[in-house]
């Protein structure tokens, strides 16, 4: 699926490059991009591994199942059977993403979704769609930078967007949750293994 | 905002000293964690290259505003306004093309316009989707499936409605 989405942008981008006499810029594009794949992964790896180290002195520490225990009334009710390692990954993607640090939310997201599918059983195709639509949904408490690129540009009160912001955020994962569980109830009933 | 400055920091801190005060072997911990980290990181990063290329092609060449110019009808009868579309629509490829788009609006209008609000929601309210569904089924060596795309879509356009919507509402 997202390789039939790259090759069809790749091939809309290729007529839409001729048509605004943008092909030196395009050209440019097609063989730069992948540095910057590496550059990101890169950077990736660095905060990554920060975090991937300091969340297993959390777990062995026990903060983790605190906060796990604290989250369980929305975890419950998102995910079905997906394992006590899984459910403690997906608390800490949850917070990361509630106090907006994405480098920290990116690493136990990856973590629950590979738990995830070392526990197995048969709701795992939705919860690990369940998670993923979450994390697109991006539901942050404190919008840092769009309040600090507001304060840069003169905003008023640059923070006043904030309650919007989680109002929308919420509707749309609401909406998002809402179809990955409606799809998967027709899923479930055809290629349950 | 000093608060958030020291958000990671303290984080970072409180989890060594919590650990200590467990009696955790905190070295021991950190380097297998991290050592994961770093597979991980390089584990997504062929899927990555395909990604990042195709995505640096469209918004190169152009396409973006063929695709804007496409959705304007729908965007005005919507009362979406028209300086937020590029936005809408680089904002599930590409980071920090939807942050140098916003940049871009509310140098363009002021911040406390409608259309500088708008833009402000959007930002906040949704994610770089196609980004986020790649690294974790790029980590799961598996294809995403249909109600993933389904979802994550769906949720995103709610994120756009209902920005405008929401801005009306509360200002």
């Amino acid at each position: 699926m997202i390789g039939l989405i790259a090759a069809v942008m790749c091939a809309f981008s290729l007529v839409c490059a001729i048509f605004n006499s943008r092909t030196n810029e395009l050209s440019a594009a097609a063989m730069g991009s992948c540095e910057q794949a590496v550059e990101l992964a890169l950077t990736l790896a660095g905060t990554m591994a920060l975090w991937c180290g300091l969340l297993r002195i959390a777990q062995a520490a026990g903060i983790t199942a605190f906060f796990s225990k604290l989250l369980t009334p929305l975890t419950s009710l998102l995910f079905k059977d997906c394992g006590k390692q899984a459910v403690e990954h997906i608390t800490m993607n949850l917070t990361a993403n509630l106090l907006g640090i994405g480098n920290a939310a990116t690493p136990a997201g990856i973590a629950a979704v590979k738990a995830m599918a070392q526990h197995g059983g048969k709701h795992l195709r939705r919860n690990i769609a369940m998670l993923t639509v979450l994390n697109t949904a991006s539901i942050q408490l404190i919008p840092a930078t769009i309040g600090a690129m507001r304060a840069a540009h003169g905003a008023k009160e640059p923070f006043d967007i904030t309650l919007p912001i989680i109002t929308v955020s919420a509707v749309s994962a609401f909406a998002g949750c809402l179809c990955v569980y409606a799809l998967s109830l027709k899923g479930n009933a055809n290629e349950s293994q | 905002m000093k608060a958030n400055e020291l958000l990671i920091p303290v984080i970072v801190t409180l989890i060594l000293l919590v650990g200590v005060f467990r009696g955790v072997d905190i070295m021991h911990e950190f380097s297998q964690g991290a050592k994961e980290g770093l597979c991980t990181a390089f584990e997504i990063l062929p899927s990555l290259i395909l990604l990042l290329t195709a995505v640096g092609m469209f918004s190169r060449s152009g396409a973006v505003d063929v695709v804007a110019g496409v959705l304007s009808p729908v965007t005005q009868f919507l009362g979406f306004p028209k300086e937020c579309v590029t936005l809408a629509v680089v904002r599930p490829v590409s980071g920090s093309g939807a942050l140098s788009c916003l940049e871009n609006v509310l140098s363009q209008v002021s911040p406390d316009s409608y259309a500088g609000r708008v833009a402000s929601v959007i930002m906040g309210s949704t994610e770089t989707t196609f980004y986020t569904i790649s690294v974790y089924f790029g980590a799961l060596k598996q294809k995403a499936y249909p109600a993933v795309f389904a979802g994550a879509c769906l949720a995103d356009m709610c994120g756009f409605v209902f920005s405008a919507l929401a801005v009306r509402l509360f200002f």
